[in-house]
This record gives structure tokens, C-alpha cells and sequence, in this order.
């Protein structure tokens, strides 16, 4: 049992992030903090995949003259790390598209507060 | 074989994307022509495609040269060929008729406007084409991106509604980042022919399950399956008209192709219909979509947000065939994809000149005068809106056909009994306007013809008041799903069941 709490505290610290990272998207009214949500669920996924490249006794994939090609365990695999890169660009992208909504509202209505925004398109 | 014929259309409307910023940089005008040229340019390509596929089998292009499975692969088969050329077909004319409103709906943004529809056309082609299922969720981003753009440069609630397709998109677009991510770690491999060999070898692994339903979850969020459509009424209805003309045909029928592609070609047909009956799920879901949108849609006022209600229901019928995991079903879903992609596009484009002559599209405010003002535009109305219902020869109605023979088979009474009722639902929307436009009392009774004399002369003419580049596309779309509709039976049989899933 504790085996298997311990044993994987790095996927359950992933799982706590992803719900603190879903908790903010739902919960918060106000938009930036549902961006923040959204950041933290983002690189929960990402932290996830550079877990699963983690290998003992290897060292990082580039040729180690010591190490030779012979014994490819002896390295990690370069490929999560890769796709991370990709996946943290698009992060990126993403967050500087939902800022730039978010300044577009603020500058329409005033406010970032959902509640608050909510009334104001009603009236209008 | 190997070819570079798969990778040339993402390319070519990739590289005019990032271009138009420079070559529009003195003159606006430029990124019109030079969008037009791209769009026509994809579709000569992805017919040509069609055409080579069809005589000489599955073509396949290795990026940087490398092997597939460490490599990234693009395929074209007939499935992805005949995709392709309904999403660049519809793009093409939406784009031709986004010259005549674009400049007065968002007037001096047509450069980064032309911009993104680029890029979005690019992101939907590489979903189609690539045959690597990290590459699809790069892909993804790109299409969902200027989707984003593309919805929130509107007026008004644009923004707000675009930010909740944002939250709401990039949480679909994470759980499929995650479920590839549990893929990966059981199998090793991202390119998808590669996991279809090796998934047979992990027989009962609870990651591959997980994965399954991750995937499903995120691209369902992005397909608008029904409990997940939230941010689709809004994102539709406060979208320049243009845009949504652009994305309702495209955006969620591509999710629904990635669904079909990664559920049958990489899981089996047998993996997810009995050892996980994901399709089970998707088939209930869709079925109750199919009911809620098209009640939904009854009960609107503005014609864009009736549309956006009723492609949540049109959704359903493609979720309803993937689900029932029979060819009769399947045969349905792809053939609605390509009827709907046309369907929605008419319509839309119809919402946008209907905005553009009287300013707005309420339907309590259409009266007799638009079938002498907006002559064409009303006939093309018409015959999309019978393909809506799903009266032959309409193109709706032989999708419509094959779903309801995929229930039969099924045995499932109760899927039959949705589309029939469902089809009862759409005709008492759509001939609720019709009833407006044409059975009501002659438009020369009515007060606002004096203000319009030159009316009457439309009469007899092509055009009356309609300008051709709004007139023309929105008749073409139209009417060629009649085409569709008289050669399905060719469509069916030369490429839709050339490419059934294997174990269907």
C-alpha cells in the first residue's frame, strides 16, 4: 500500500496539478485566473511525458565516446523531451492568443470578472 | 508508394499564410487574390489527389526522408483524399464569398483575416493527411488557434465567446495530448499504422483503455458530441458571418475524421466496439445530441444560432454512424461529412448575405420582400434547407438513408426512431422561414417596396440586387449537393467503401 503511494508520488503529484489545474478552468470567475488554470493543467501533461523518459543508471542521448552506440539503454530517450518542446510552443501559443481575447474583453466591457461580464452582455 | 503528393497542400497553404503578412504589406487587396490563388490552388491539387489515389492506391510521403515509424508519415488513401477535397471544395467558395462581406463586417482587417483562414485550412488539411498522431494534435493546435482568432475577431460578444471555445478547446486538445501520451507509453510509437500492429500484442492493458477514453473525451470536446458542446452556440452565433460560414462547415467535422481515423484504423473496429464499447457511448450521445439540438435549434430566433444549434444535431447523425460500427453506418458518417460540410455551408453563407442586404438575420423579420430582393439567394436557401430535412434528390436525404439502414442492421429500433423524428424537427425549422418567404402575401402589399423600386426588375434578371461574388458561391454550394445527392451511389461505392475499416 504504501508502496503504492510512494512508489508513484510523481504521477500522483501530476494527478493533483491537472485537478488544481481543472478546479481553476471551472471555478474561478475571474478569466486570468482560468488562464492560470488552464497553464497549470498544460504542464501537468507535460511534466507527465518528461516522467515516463525517466531511466536509471542512463545518461542524457548524446554520443558518450565512455558509452560507445553498443548499449543503447544506457541512454534516455530523447523522443518525450522532443515532443515536450513542441508541446510547451503550443502552450505558448495558446496562452498569448487567450491574453490577447482577454485584453480584447476588457477593453469592451471594463471588467474580467465572469460574473460581472455575464450581466453586462445581458443588459447590452 | 512514395510520393510527395500528400504533404504538397498543407505546405502550399502554410507557406501563403505566412506570406500574405509581406505581400499585402502596400496594398490589402493583395491578401484576397493571393488567398483565392492558395484555396484554388489546394483544390486542384486534393481533385488531382483524389483522381491518382483512386487509379494507383494509398500514396504516402516521408518527412526529412526518414522511415515511418521514427519518421513522420503523411497518407493519403481514399478516406483522407475524399476529406480533403470536401474541406478545400467548401473553403474555396466560403473564401470567394468572403470578398464581398469581409470588407464591411471587419473593415481594414483583411490581412491578418486572410492570414488565419489560411493557416485554419492548413491545420484541418494536416489533420487529414498525417498519418503520426502527435503530428495530429500539432495540427490540432494550428487549426484550433486560428479557429480561435477567427471567432473573436468579430463584434461584440466575439471575444467572450471565442475564450470559452478557447478553455474549453485546449482542455480537449490536452486530454488527447494526454491519452497519446498513455498510448505512447504502452506502445512506443506515435506513427499509427505502427500502434494499429502493436496494440493486438498488449492484449487487456488498462493504459490502452485509459488512453481510448482520453482521446475520445478531448477530440469529443472539439467534435461538439452533445454533453461537450457548450461552447458552440455562442462561438457560432457572435462570429463575423464569414468566419462562421468558414468554421461550422470545417472545424468540427475534421475532429469527427480524426475520431473515425483514430478509433477504426488505430484501436480496430473490434477493440472499440466489444472489448471497450466506446462506440456504444458515442452512438447514445449522439442520438440524444441529435434530439436536444434539433429542439434546441425550434426554438431559436436568430438564424446563425439556429444553425449553430442545428449542427450540434448534424453532429449527431456523424457520431450516431461512427457509433454504430457497421459499414451502413460508416458509409453514413463519411458521406455526412462531406454533405454536411456543404449543407452548413450554404446556409451560412445564405445567414451572410441575409446580414449583409437587411443588416440582420432574425428570422421574425423575414418577410415576402426577400424572394424578389434576394432571388437566388432564397432558391439556394431552399434546396439546402430540403437536403437539411432530407428530401431526395438532395444530397441529406442519401446520408440520412444510410444511417437509418445502418440502425436497421443494428437492430436498434430506437436510433431509426431519432432520425425519423429528428428529420420531422429539422422541417419544422427550415419551413418555418420558407413558409415566411414564400407563402406569405405578395411583397408588392407590404410597405417596404417603395423604398426599393428597382426591385421589380430582378425579377426576370440573373442577378437582381445581388452582387455575383455573394450570388455566385452560395448557388454553386447549393446546388451541388443535388449533385452530390444524384451521383452519392458513385461517391459510395468508388471511394467510401474502398476504405471500410478492416474487421467492419
Amino acid at each position: 500500500m504504501t508502496d503504492f503511494i510512494f512508489g508513484h508520488y510523481v504521477y500522483w503529484s501530476i494527478i493533483v496539478l491537472l485537478m488544481i489545474g481543472l478546479y481553476g478552468m471551472i471555478f474561478k470567475n475571474n478569466l486570468v485566473k482560468k488562464l492560470v488554470g488552464m497553464t497549470i493543467f498544460q504542464v501537468s501533461i507535460i511534466m507527465f511525458y518528461v516522467a515516463s523518459a525517466v531511466k536509471k543508471s542512463a545518461t542524457v542521448p548524446v554520443l558518450d565516446p565512455a558509452i560507445g552506440v553498443a548499449d543503447a539503454a544506457r541512454y534516455i530517450s530523447p523522443l518525450q523531451h522532443c515532443l515536450m518542446l513542441t508541446a510547451i510552443v503550443v502552450g505558448v501559443a495558446t496562452s498569448g492568443v487567450a491574453f490577447s481575447l482577454a485584453i480584447l474583453i476588457y477593453r469592451r466591457y471594463r471588467t474580467l470578472d465572469e460574473k460581472v461580464l455575464m450581466e453586462q452582455m445581458k443588459s447590452s | 508508394m512514395v510520393n510527395n503528393a500528400p504533404a504538397l497542400v498543407p505546405l502550399l497553404l502554410l507557406a501563403t499564410a505566412i506570406s500574405i503578412p509581406v505581400l499585402a504589406i502596400r496594398k490589402a487587396k493583395v491578401a484576397f487574390f493571393a488567398t483565392m490563388l492558395a484555396s484554388f490552388g489546394s483544390v486542384i491539387l486534393s481533385s488531382y489527389n483524389v483522381f491518382r489515389v483512386w487509379r494507383n492506391g494509398p500514396l504516402s510521403y516521408h518527412f526529412g526522408g526518414w522511415l515511418p515509424p521514427i519518421g513522420i508519415e503523411y497518407v493519403l488513401d481514399p478516406l483522407s483524399s475524399f476529406v480533403a477535397l470536401a474541406v478545400n471544395g467548401i473553403a474555396f467558395f466560403v473564401l470567394w464569398h468572403s470578398g464581398g462581406v469581409q470588407e464591411r463586417e471587419l473593415p481594414g482587417k483583411s490581412v491578418p483575416y486572410y492570414a488565419l483562414t489560411l493557416l485554419f485550412l492548413c491545420g484541418a488539411n494536416g489533420m487529414i493527411v498525417t498519418g503520426d498522431l502527435f503530428n495530429l494534435y500539432v495540427f490540432l493546435e494550428i487549426f484550433s488557434l486560428a479557429a480561435y482568432g477567427l471567432i473573436g475577431i468579430g463584434e461584440k460578444q466575439a471575444p467572450v465567446a471565442s475564450f470559452r471555445y478557447l478553455i474549453m478547446g485546449t482542455v480537449g486538445g490536452s486530454f488527447y495530448l494526454l491519452g497519446i501520451g498513455y498510448l505512447y507509453i504502452v506502445t512506443g510509437s506515435l506513427n499509427m499504422a505502427d500502434v494499429r500492429n502493436i496494440l493486438p500484442h498488449v492484449p487487456g492493458n488498462p493504459a490502452v483503455a485509459t488512453a481510448l477514453s482520453l482521446i475520445v473525451i478531448g477530440m469529443g470536446i472539439k467534435m461538439a458530441v452533445f454533453p461537450l458542446h457548450g461552447w458552440l452556440p455562442d462561438a457560432y452565433t457572435y462570429a463575423p458571418s464569414t468566419s462562421s460560414a468558414l468554421v461550422a462547415p470545417i472545424g468540427t467535422k475534421i475532429a469527427a475524421y480524426a475520431v473515425i481515423r483514430i478509433l477504426f484504423f488505430v484501436f480496430g473496429v473490434d477493440f472499440v466496439s466489444r472489448t471497450l464499447p466506446v462506440t456504444d457511448v458515442i452512438a447514445w450521445l449522439s442520438a440524444i445530441g441529435i434530439l436536444y439540438g434539433s429542439v434546441m435549434a425550434l426554438a431559436q430566433n436568430e438564424m446563425k444560432r439556429m444553425l449553430a444549434y442545428s449542427s450540434i444535431a448534424q453532429i449527431g447523425y456523424i457520431g450516431l454512424g461512427i457509433g454504430l460500427a457497421n459499414p451502413l453506418g460508416y458509409i453514413g458518417a463519411v458521406l455526412h461529412i462531406l454533405n454536411h460540410a456543404f449543407m452548413k455551408g450554404a446556409l451560412f453563407l445564405v445567414a451572410a448575405n441575409l446580414r449583409k442586404k437587411t443588416g440582420q438575420s432574425d428570422i421574425s423579420m423575414l418577410d415576402a420582400t426577400l424572394r424578389k430582393k434576394l432571388p437566388w439567394t432564397m432558391a439556394a436557401f431552399t434546396v439546402a434547407a430540403l437536403s437539411m430535412i432530407g428530401i431526395p434528390p438532395t444530397a441529406g436525404f442519401f446520408s440520412k438513408w444510410y444511417l437509418a439502414l445502418g440502425a436497421i442492421d443494428r437492430g436498434n429500433w430506437v436510433f431509426l426512431a431519432v432520425i425519423l423524428v429528428s428529420s420531422l424537427l429539422n422541417a419544422a425549422y427550415f419551413f418555418r422561414i420558407l413558409e415566411k418567404v414564400y407563402l406569405a402575401p405578395p411583397p408588392g402589399q407590404t410597405a417596404g417596396e417603395d423604398s426599393h423600386p428597382e426591385a421589380g426588375k430582378g425579377r426576370g434578371s440573373l442577378a437582381g440586387e445581388e452582387e455575383y461574388c455573394l450570388m455566385i458561391p452560395v448557388v454553386v454550394v447549393s446546388f451541388s449537393l443535388l449533385l452530390i445527392g444524384l451521383w452519392n451511389a458513385n461517391i459510395v461505392r468508388e471511394v467510401i467503401q474502398r476504405i471500410l475499416p478492416p474487421g467492419m
